[in-house]
């Protein structure tokens, strides 16, 4: 067992699974050559370790993630890098129109095994390159989507990913690279749909995913100073779906705060909030509370940007309105 | 090309003629809904095409793709059951005509979105690049989608990466109702230049050009030069789709492009005059066709309904963990008379 960062745990996943299995490539912009591989040096030295196996491609993610998926249908496992999430705008019709409906439209004559690797995040880069789709992706029949929150996580899904034989689009975290974690040194893997408790606890159930996990974690750690003890649910994957360990934590504890990181109107968050109070509303002892990330176009000024962003004081706000709200 | 080869190029084209016609019929008696785009006119460009490949060549193709998916030996039973929405369909009803496939012939489907298919062909050829398969790609297009980003894309990633592809252009001049000059600002034979491409135009409504020309460049390809592109000319003779009321083509245009018709051409050019069929041959094949259409349509009518036990089936390929909690994910295909509950409360 060694602690390693949440990058480099993703590399390892990829030479693992590029070892093993020989129709596994990586194609994506400047997955080679650029800073010794990868805009955030997730492929890192696999060029070499992989000679025409990684390849950078043209700045056109509609083509990313197009070839990928043909060169899926053709019987390879395409593992493309989209440079972060706000690229995946230009993919949109290839990851929505075809990566998500090859297989169900043509009746299972086709499967589409890729994985679309992407990071969300933020980082003083403004509107157009700090925003977070989880939702869009999440909404998708057809696709799977995965978002870890760990280097143990992210190693053992991103294996699982590439070894699935549907569409999975791979959410990492800008702020999540340089994380660090235990990571076994044998193989393990992470299954897809199937979350995760981060923390035990039985005053409040927090459900998020990504980086609101670690943010969340680090609320509980403040609020376990005050004698409030919190349960947190990571699930890890988005589609599908698992409340089940959500649901088992709402019986515990009767009080439920989704926690994301992007947009409250429509988010995730909405979607597992309204299928919690179907399933346990009369487990509930107040309305599920959401965190999320404000609503507007991310700015550039620091302080506007940190405003925007939800962080573990807001989770803690949002546990301490809950627990002394009277009903 | 011995006498059998050519007589069933002519057959071929005769079935996706009559198929098309029977088609437009049944969608004027509703048993075809959605959109339905005919492929009267062009039938020459897939029946030479298919004709040049080798049967485990890749061929992905835009909606209007009855022609295609005929050529590459789809049953006419099966497209036309799916044209109805029928299990027997190509797809079981789920895909309708712009969506036909039939992957044991390596047929990968019609394609609806506008371009959307052109970077999957690329990928396909980069497979069998990859696999060295020894397969080549033939991709088609109308001459509309040589303006979309994808177009351009796959253009220049397929020369890059010197794939084994052909992208062909059935330019039938309109993009919808929008004319060639409307929707392009240069020839389209610039267009394979600006990626130092090489290129031929082609005469589509002639049978044995496409073909030829297929030939050389799936040669081309398979010797590793890399792809090529086929400008081939054709002309539609029916609206954009049955949804078309085509007014803005000029009539006499279009009456000038029938006298170029390619099924009579290539009888009247090739077969009679080579006297390899006689005139009561050619009514045979008709009437041969003819039948082989009504029992298409027969088979259809008469298939059911896909079952709604089928609807969630391949939106993964295993069955999803946890179905029966994430409620929204999968749920069974009951319909409305009675709301799923889930929870243990409800």
């Amino acid at each position: 067992m060694a602690e390693i960062t949440y990058r480099e745990a993703l590399r390892r996943a990829l030479r693992e699974e590029m070892q093993r299995d020989p129709t596994v490539v990586i194609w994506g912009e400047d997955v080679v050559a650029y800073a010794g591989g990868g805009a955030y040096g997730v492929t890192s030295g696999l060029a070499k370790e992989f000679p025409g196996r990684v390849r950078d491609t043209p700045i056109a993610e509609e083509a990313i993630i197009g070839v990928g998926i043909g060169a899926a249908m053709g019987g390879m496992r395409p593992v493309c890098e989209i440079m972060t999430v706000n690229f995946t705008l230009v993919a949109w019709d290839q990851i929505v129109n075809h990566a998500a409906k090859q297989s169900h439209m043509f009746n299972g004559q086709i499967k589409v095994p890729m994985v679309i690797r992407t990071p969300n995040g933020h980082g003083r880069t403004a509107a157009t390159h700090s925003q977070n789709f989880d939702a869009w992706f999440a909404h998708v029949p057809g696709l799977k989507v995965v978002a870890p929150s760990t280097p143990y996580d992210a190693k053992g899904l991103l294996k699982t990913s590439i070894r699935d034989d549907d569409p999975v689009v791979f959410l990492e975290h800008l702020q999540l690279y340089g994380t660090r974690g235990e990571v076994p040194d044998e193989e393990y893997l992470v299954p897809i749909g199937v979350a995760d408790y981060k923390r035990r606890g039985k005053d409040v159930t927090i459900v998020t995913w990504g980086r609101m996990t670690i943010e969340s974690l680090k609320a509980a750690r403040v609020l376990a100073e005050e004698g409030i003890d919190i349960e947190i649910v990571d699930l890890r994957t988005l589609r599908p779906l698992d409340l089940s360990l959500a649901l088992e934590s709402v019986h515990k504890t009767n009080r439920v705060i989704v926690v994301e990181e992007g947009w409250r109107t429509a988010g995730l968050g909405a979607e597992i909030a309204a299928s919690l109070q179907e399933m346990a509303f009369n487990d509930l002892d107040a309305p599920i509370a959401r965190v999320a990330g404000l609503e507007v176009p991310m700015p550039y000024a620091k302080n506007l940007e940190r405003a925007t962003l939800p962080f573990a004081e807001d989770v803690v706000a949002a546990v301490h309105a809950m627990m002394q709200r009277q009903y | 090309m011995d006498k059998e080869s050519l007589v069933a190029l002519y057959r071929q084209m005769v079935l996706i003629r009559v198929f098309e016609d029977r088609a437009a019929e049944m969608y004027a008696k509703a048993k075809i809904a959605g959109f339905l785009h005919l492929y009267n006119g062009q039938e020459a460009v897939a029946v030479g095409s298919v004709s040049a490949l080798n049967p485990d060549d890749d061929v992905v193709v835009n909606y209007r793709d009855h022609g295609w998916a005929l050529a590459r030996g789809s049953s006419a039973r099966a497209v036309m059951a799916e044209l109805f929405g029928r299990a027997t369909g190509t797809t079981g009803g789920r895909g309708g005509s712009m969506h036909l496939v039939d992957v044991k012939n390596r047929f990968w489907g019609g394609y609806a979105i506008v371009g959307g298919h052109l970077p999957l062909a690329a990928g396909l050829a980069a497979a069998a690049q990859y696999l060295k398969t020894g397969r080549v790609t033939l991709c088609s297009m109308g001459d509309g989608s040589t303006n979309i980003g994808t177009f351009h894309a796959a253009m220049n990633w397929a020369k890059l990466w010197n794939l084994p592809i052909i992208f062909m252009v059935e330019n039938n001049q309109y993009a919808m109702g929008t004319h060639y000059d409307v929707h392009s600002a240069v020839p389209m034979l610039q267009k394979a230049a600006g990626y130092n491409m090489y290129a031929e135009e082609v005469d589509g409504m002639d049978v044995m050009a496409v073909r030829e020309a297929v030939c050389r460049v799936a040669e081309r390809a398979r010797k590793g030069e890399g792809p090529s592109f086929l400008n081939v000319i054709t002309y539609r003779y029916r609206g954009h789709s049955m949804a078309d009321p085509d007014v803005q083509r000029d009539k006499a245009e279009i009456a000038q492009w029938k006298e170029r018709d390619p099924i009579t051409r290539f009888a009247r050019d090739v077969l009679l005059k080579r006297n390899l069929v006689t005139p009561k041959d050619l009514d045979e094949i008709q009437k041969s066709v003819e039948q082989e259409v009504e029992d298409a349509i027969e088979f259809a009518d008469k298939s059911p309904e896909p079952s709604l036990d089928t609807l969630y089936d391949y939106i993964y390929q295993q069955p999803v963990r946890n179905m029966q909690i994430a409620g929204s994910l999968i749920r069974p295909p009951t319909i409305a008379k009675d709301i799923p509950t889930n929870g243990k409360h409800n």
